[in-house]
This record gives structure tokens, sequence and C-alpha cells, in this order.
């Protein structure tokens, strides 16, 4: 029954640098976890903690019972995926994914039936004679990959292993992830910049800010009720658009703009609103819009446009994805929020603010 | 019907920008290799031949000969013997003490590591003629004149800053995630070193080593002075006794013949070597 357990993690490499800050979290069997975040949140350097690479300062890494903390990396059963790949040049293929077997002296008829059962299902059979220098890099990929998955270890972790591949082959290896570590049934990390692939592989998204976890949730939950400013801000492309408003006897304004607040956030100075630009629509004839604006900009993606509008008297402006049929005439539109998608968060802590 | 030209045709066109390189090439090779090539055809002409002016670039038959070779006896061999061992043994110890601590400095972080790395490259700042006086001193004292140990330590500690410092920018550009890997995979420090690390490292080891060879294969000023006993004398010093006759006569012919022989090994060892210099097998570890 391998859980992943972490408790109170922390890494300090010195006073004033610490890349992680009193994590805790656990990854039961079968589940994916992503941690997600920009570079130097110290997504890397907790996976590395995961790993054994890096000791923590502070804190525990459990695996069901048993404390892990202080066992070197090579026996804590956990296989690794490096960004770089990190296949050994001077070793074929069949003797990079055998090194780990090899080591834990299983027997060798039971080697080359593993090797045999993990390169075909990553389509590596006619390569496994080969130095990995001879390899594309979408083959390196799967080797690096089928070099942990031939282990059966009790937790797999992965960092960035997408990010050097292109664009094309990346949204195909994606997929494959997805089948390959459905059938695991094992605790899954994976670390990634990118949000696409937070969202559609994983079953928990935990997103990492300055060494702190800011939200731990499934993705879809992530994308509706993001927990606070940074995280609505990092997930979702295009990013949600952000207006501070001023607060008046229940009503938020910004220059024109004037929109109701929810209950129990009027007493309040200011309050910041965030709505998603696929939440906003162009106003539909007969019906009063909620700004107006005027457009400094359209973006056409083929399957949507994004267009930015300028509006009230300063500079503030909104982005709204608008379905590339729908025209408006002149360079002035009514755009309308829609109500049910608005996401409130205090203009100090940034934190979500849920109406009453 | 459509015609299909074949490739080859093509290649066969020598444009005159190859052309100009070629002959760019043959000419800079030619400059290069004059030195050796004159050195190799005055070890193969008679004294007279040598002498002859104009010089003779195309002997005939009768201008060669190959008595230079045989005058230099079966004792020549002794001495390229000696310098093998000598050079040898002080290459093995140079690398088997100079890549661990080219290791240890590239990757642990040592307190004061810029402070080890100066005393390294100020050793090697040291003009060894201001050295071997005091090593004269040091080897009497000891009482290993003429034994090997006396040249064998001396070009060990010479040639290791270069080691030291070549082998650790070596190592530094070498891709931590490897190690990492191995360390993931269960190797534990000793055997990543030797599976992992070590089969990375064997260019550079082979680049350096065949460096500290050269050096002591050619070293003169220890090996006249600590070595005394004839027999046990190396290249450098066994070619510069040769002498003449008389001392109105200057023995080019025997001279060019030991400097041939005595060069032969190193090109045999830089040829047989020179892929793996050439080669870099870290290729393909690491998304390139």
């Amino acid at each position: 029954m391998p859980l992943l357990t972490l408790e109170n993690l922390r890494k300090q490499f010195a006073p004033d640098v610490i890349p992680v800050k009193d994590i805790s979290l656990t990854v039961a069997d079968g589940e994916f976890l992503t941690l997600l975040g920009p570079s130097g949140c110290g997504k890397s350097t907790l996976l590395r903690l995961i790993a054994g690479l890096d000791q923590p300062t502070q804190g525990q890494v459990k695996v069901g019972e048993t404390d892990l903390t202080t066992t070197p990396p090579g026996d804590r059963n956990m296989a690794m995926v490096f960004q770089s790949y990190a296949l050994y040049p001077h070793m074929t293929v069949a003797e990079n994914i055998s090194a780990a077997l090899k080591i834990r002296k299983i027997p060798s008829m039971e080697i080359r039936q593993r090797i045999g059962e993990v390169a075909d299902k990553l389509g590596l059979t006619h390569l496994l004679d080969r130095k990995p220098g001879k390899l594309s890099g979408g083959q390196r990929q799967r080797v690096a990959l089928a070099r942990a998955l031939v282990r059966n270890p009790d937790v797999f972790l992965l960092d960035e292993p997408l990010s050097n591949l292109d664009a094309l082959l990346r949204e195909q290896v994606r997929e494959e992830l997805k089948h390959i570590f459905n059938a695991q049934k094992k605790p899954v990390v994976y670390v990634t910049h990118d949000q696409t692939e937070a969202m559609t592989l994983s079953s928990k998204v935990a997103v990492l800010l300055d060494g702190r976890i800011q939200q731990l949730d499934p993705p879809s939950r992530i994308y509706t009720h993001p927990a606070n400013r940074f995280v609505a801000g990092f997930v979702g492309s295009p990013q949600m658009n952000f207006l501070a408003l001023q607060s008046q006897g229940g009503v938020g304004t910004l220059g024109t703009l004037k929109l109701p607040l929810p209950n129990g956030l009027g007493d309040r100075p200011t309050v910041d609103l965030g709505v998603r630009p696929e939440d906003i629509y162009l106003t539909p004839t007969g019906e009063e819009p909620t700004l107006k604006g005027k457009v400094t900009l359209v973006e056409n993606f083929g399957r949507e446009q994004l267009v930015t509008v300028q509006f009230g008297e300063g500079s503030s402006k909104i982005r709204a994805v608008i379905p590339p049929e729908q025209e408006w005439s002149g360079d002035h539109v009514g755009l309308s929020l829609k109500a049910a998608k608005m996401h409130w968060f205090d203009s100090k802590t940034g934190d979500r603010l849920s109406p009453t | 019907m459509l015609k299909v030209q074949s490739p080859t045709t093509t290649k066969t066109l020598i444009s005159p920008g190859r052309l100009l390189l070629w002959v760019g090439v043959i000419l800079m090779v030619g400059f290069c290799l004059a030195p050796v090539l004159w050195q190799l055809l005055t070890s193969f002409k008679t004294n007279a031949a040598i002498s002859t002016i104009p010089t003779i670039y195309w002997p005939n038959w009768n201008q060669l000969t190959a008595a230079h070779y045989i005058g230099l006896g079966g004792e020549f061999l002794r001495y390229m013997g000696n310098s093998f061992f000598v050079s040898f043994i002080s290459t093995c110890l140079c690398l088997v003490v100079g890549a661990p601590a080219a290791y240890s400095l590239a990757r642990l972080k040592i307190p004061g590591e810029n402070i080890i790395l100066g005393l390294i490259l100020i050793v090697s700042l040291f003009p060894y003629v201001l050295l071997f006086l005091g090593l004269l001193e040091i080897v009497k004292a000891v009482g290993i004149g003429n034994n090997y140990i006396a040249l064998i330590v001396p070009y060990t500690a010479i040639n290791l800053p270069l080691t030291i410092l070549v082998l650790r920018s070596f190592f530094q550009q070498l891709p931590k995630d490897l190690e990492d890997s191995a360390k993931m995979d269960g190797y534990n420090t000793v055997a990543m070193l030797q599976h992992i690390v070590l089969p990375m490292t064997i260019p550079a080891l082979v680049t350096t080593g065949i460096l500290t060879f050269i050096f002591a294969w050619n070293e003169f000023i220890f090996a006249l002075t600590f070595i005394t006993r004839p027999e046990m004398e190396t290249i450098p010093v066994a070619v510069a006794k040769i002498g003449g006759a008389s001392v109105f006569e200057i023995p080019y012919g025997p001279i060019a013949a030991a400097t041939v022989l005595g060069t032969i090994p190193l090109v045999i060892l830089v040829l047989l070597f020179q892929r793996r210099i050439v080669q870099g097998i870290t290729a393909g570890a690491v998304k390139g």
C-alpha cells in the first residue's frame, strides 16, 4: 500500500535561500499529483527531497508507514525521469533500462523478460541495441520512461519530462503518459511549469509559489475556484482579467464600470475582481452592457478571437474571448460579464473571498 | 519521360573553392610535417649525402643507408624501455592522484576552493630549472640517486596541476543529472564512479595522460642530473650523449636516427588513442 506522505518538509540552503517552506501532502495509490509553479518556486527541489537526492532541513518523507527521510535514494524504490533524460551515454538502450535491475541482483532471465515487456509497451524493441547518442529526442524520452517503468517502483517521480520535446510530440507523449500512468496504480509526482500538462494529466495539482503550496485541489477546482490571485492568474490561458474596484455602498466602481458587489464584500474599501476572458461576451442587442470600451487589439486564434478592450477614462484593459464568427461595428463594443463566473479577491492578501 | 540525374555525377565536379581548400590543407600539412620529414630523410642518408651541398632532397639508392639505426645498437632499445617505464608509471600516478582530486574539486562545495585552485596553479608556475637544484639536494639526502623514483615523483608532481585543472573542468561539464540518475538506480558512490563516471571520463583521461606521458618522455634536466648510470639513462639524455669520432664531427645521421626512434612511440600512442581523444562519448547523455 504505497502512499507517499510528506510532513512539514523544509529545505534551507542559506539563511535567506529557502526553496521549500513547510510542505505537507499525501499522494495515494493511482493518484497523479502535479507540482505546478513558475521557475524558482521550489518544485524541483521538492521533488529532489522526495527522491532523496537532497536531504530536507526539516520534516519527513514517508512511503506507507516507513520513514524514508534518511534512506539513500537507491534504497527508496522510487524511479525518476529527469528533464535531461540522463541516459548513460556509454550503455545501450537495453543496458540503460536494466541498470537498476542488475544492481538489485534480479535474475537475468527475469530482467530480459521485463525489458522485453516495457520495450514492447513503449515501442523500443528495435532500438534496444543502440546507444542513446543515436536516438532522437522522442526516443530518448521513451528510454528514460522505460527505465522508470521497468523497475516497478513504489513511487514515480517525473521532472518536467516533456519540456525538451517539440510542441507536436509533446502533445502525443502527454497522451501516452496519461495511459501509462493510469495503468500503473502507483503514486506519481510530476513537476512542470506547463499548466496544460498539469490540467490534463493530473488527478491533483499543487500550485507552488515561494516554497509554499498555494492550492492543492483537483485540476477542475483549481480552475473554477482558484484559492488566491496568484493561482487565478497562473492557471488558465489566456490569463484571467483582474480589476481593482473601489467599493462604496455595496457597489464596486472602476472608471465608468459599476458592479453590484456580492453579499459580505461591501464593507471593504477596495476589492479585486477576477474574471476569465471566456466568461466575457459581447452584449447582445437590447441588453445593457456591463462596460463599454474601445477595441485596441484583436488576436485571432482561428478557434476564437482574443479581443483587448480599453475602457474607462484611465487605461484599464480587459480581454475577452469571442467566437470567431461574431462581429461588431466600429471600434467600440459593449461587454457583459457572467456574474456566476466572477472571482473576488482581497486586494491586500490576494486571498479568495467567498460571497456569503 | 523525366530524367533523373544521378547524384554521383554532381559529386565529381570539384568547385574552385574546394580545390583551393585542399591545396591549402596540403600546403599546411606539408609545412607542419617538414621538420619531421627532414629528420626522417637525414636519418636514412649516408654521411656523405648529408654533408653534400647543394642539399639532396631526393637521394638515390647509393645515398641511402640504415647504418645510423644499426649504429645505435641494442642499448638504444634499453633507453627507450627506460623512458617508457618512467613515463608510464608517472602518467599512471598522475591520473590516479589527479582524477579524484579533480572530481572532488569539481563536485564538492569545499570552503576555500579558490585558494586550493590558486595554490595548484602557483605550483605550475615554478620554472623547474629553479627546482632541480633543490630537488638534487633532496635526492642526495634521501639517497635515491640512480633510482627511477627520483624521476617518477618529480614528473608526477610537475604534471599534477595540469592534470587536475584539465580534469576538473571536464568533470564540471559532465551533466550532474547522470550522477543523480545513477543514485536513483541504486549505485553506491564507488560503483557510480566506476560504472558511470569513469567510462565517460576516459577521453579526458587519455588526453591528459598523453600530455603527461609526452612531458615525461621528453624531460631532460632531471634525467641528466639524477641518473648517472649509463644503463639507466632515458632517451633525451642518451641522444644528447651521442658523440662523433672527434670533437670536430657532428653526428647528424645517428642523432636523426635516434630522434626518429624516440618520436615513434609517441606517434603510435597518439594514433592509437586519437579516436578516444577526438570523440566525445558524452554525446546523447542529455538532450543535445
